[in-house]
């Protein structure tokens, strides 16, 4: 019995160590243009990764291998302590649902209401992640994103920085252990940039997920970042707190923080 | 010579693309069979597409049947008059509407109204990431999307056949009182006196196919559409070229069939 007691003390001990995401030697190319190159990285349970580099660098297609949108040429990618490339549809789905994906255009489903795009995830959740009443569930997570009056817009009328704002609500609404987020920030004026960057950090806190932002925001970086790793070449160029990468005497480093 | 190699490159990519498209199209409809047949069904969905294809076509099927019922019989009546045949026309205008001109009108319609409407609808969603968006919270797109839209195709260009030969019937009998005065108990008896099963089982189950093609073709091209807004606007206008062609090839096939089996 206490050698029981001792054996679900250590795995549950293993289990907590396990990162959420970890990346090993991933490879992606598109013809002869190769994206990611020997792409490495680690991102323990509850942290928030920073990912930057130039446009065009690789940075989507990473996040986008790491939810299966994509399948990478080679490497390993383990999501919560699963080979993404050994899973079938099914098991994939099953993961997808413990992972919210925040699109840099929001990706609402223009044919639907706030309402409808909200409850889409929670209808479609066949192990019943959430319990309770969708209703409420559709209203807390506009509150927590500050549209509750939303509910019944169609997304064809809400503004931009809203519409960032349903993308997040939605993604986080069957309360995923990672979240995604590709440029949450791009396309907004510096207030409503400061307010979803605000959000996100609030509900990271509320919700105690892992996260990897994509971003050309500074400001969002230096903010949400425990760790910022510049993807620059198909590689984790460079990584480190906010502070350690501005002091980086590295030029092209030095480049971008500088700009 | 210089004319000559650019004709035969030309001609060849044609013929890449003809193949290409054909075997984009059957992997499509394998996928269909595979994903549509297991569940979780998405039957709310197809009910709601059945809504949108079906029952929002029913206005321009009637007036487009309404009308060729009424042009057939006007364009007829003076010839049959002439070689003494007036008295068939109920049931030359039954045969006609009933085997050809209800089914193929309503699916040129469709192929049209539906199959551009489907192509440019799944177009944009992939260009704009909400296909993706759809995967990524673990809903597979393909069985949401594409089945469900190529089931409620299937289903609903037969019943818009039905109701369309019924109000191009209705046509005829309004054109055949234009000049004459026929009873409508008469008329309708003597459609239905001239209409035999051989007439109307062969073209309500080509129907269906009509159907599966012009869903097919639609979710096809839009679903695998690229290039942005442009490539949507391609994706469309290729889907109803497709779907046209692709049901008069299949009506073509059907005469040659019921033809060998002594129906006609």
């Amino acid at each position: 019995m206490i050698n029981a007691t001792l054996d679900m003390v250590n795995e549950s001990t293993t289990i907590a160590s396990q990162p959420a995401i970890e990346i090993q030697h991933l490879k992606k190319a598109f013809g002869s243009n190769v994206v990611l190159r020997d792409f490495s990285l680690t991102v323990q349970n509850g942290e928030n990764v920073v990912v930057m580099g130039k446009s065009g660098i690789g940075k989507t297609i990473l996040i986008k291998c790491i939810i299966g949108l994509i399948k990478p040429d080679g490497g390993t990618l383990h999501v919560l302590e699963q080979d993404i490339s050994k899973l079938d549809h099914r098991k994939l789905d099953e993961l997808r649902m413990r992972i919210g994906f925040v699109f840099q255009s929001s990706a609402l489903y223009d044919s639907m209401t706030v309402r409808q795009n909200l409850e889409f995830p929670l209808r479609h959740d066949r192990h019943r992640r959430i319990t309770g009443n969708i209703e409420d569930h559709i209203r807390e997570a506009l509150r927590n994103v500050g549209l509750e009056h939303a509910i019944n817009l169609m997304p064809s009328e809400l503004s931009g920085g809203m519409r960032k704002r349903i993308g997040i609500a939605r993604a986080l609404i069957l309360n995923p252990e990672i979240v995604l987020y590709d440029e949450p920030t791009t396309g907004l004026d510096p207030i409503t940039s400061e307010e979803i960057t605000q959000l996100i950090l609030g509900l990271q806190k509320k919700y105690k997920t892992t996260s990897i932002i994509i971003t050309h925001d500074i400001d969002l970086a230096r903010e949400a970042a425990n760790r910022i790793v510049f993807l620059m070449d198909g590689i984790a160029y460079a990584q480190g707190t906010y502070d350690e990468l501005i002091h980086n005497t590295d030029p092209e480093i030095t480049h971008f923080f500088k700009r | 010579m210089a004319i000559v190699r650019k004709v035969k490159t030309v001609f060849s990519k044609s013929l890449d693309d003809f193949f290409y498209g054909i075997a984009e199209l059957a992997q499509f409809s394998v996928n269909v069979f595979k994903e549509g047949l297991r569940p979780p069904y998405e039957f709310k969905e197809v009910l709601n597409q059945c809504y949108e294809i079906g029952i929002k076509s029913f206005a321009l099927v009637g007036v487009t049947a309404f009308i060729l019922g009424l042009v057939l019989v006007m364009q007829s009546r003076p010839t049959m008059i002439q070689f003494g045949a007036g008295s068939y026309l109920p049931a030359m205008s039954s045969i006609s509407i009933v085997r050809e001109i209800g089914p193929l009108v309503t699916a040129l319609i469709c192929a049209g109204k539906v199959g551009s409407g489907i192509s440019a609808e799944l177009g944009s969603m992939k260009v704009t990431e909400q296909i993706d968006a759809m995967e990524v919270s673990g809903t597979n797109p393909f069985k949401y999307l594409v089945a469900t839209r190529i089931l409620a195709t299937t289903l609903m260009i037969p019943i818009l056949t039905i109701y369309a030969d019924f109000i191009s019937l209705i046509g005829a009998f309004v054109g055949s009182n234009i000049k004459d005065n026929i009873n409508i108990y008469f008329y309708f008896n003597r459609v239905f006196e001239a209409l035999h099963y051989t007439d109307v089982v062969p073209s309500f189950i080509k129907t269906f196919f009509f159907g599966f093609t012009i869903g097919l073709v639609g979710c096809t091209k839009g679903y695998n559409s690229k290039k942005g807004t442009e490539g949507v606007g391609k994706a469309a206008n290729i889907s109803v070229v497709m779907a046209m062609v692709g049901v008069i090839i299949i009506d073509m096939v059907v005469t040659q069939i019921t033809s060998m089996l002594g129906y006609l």
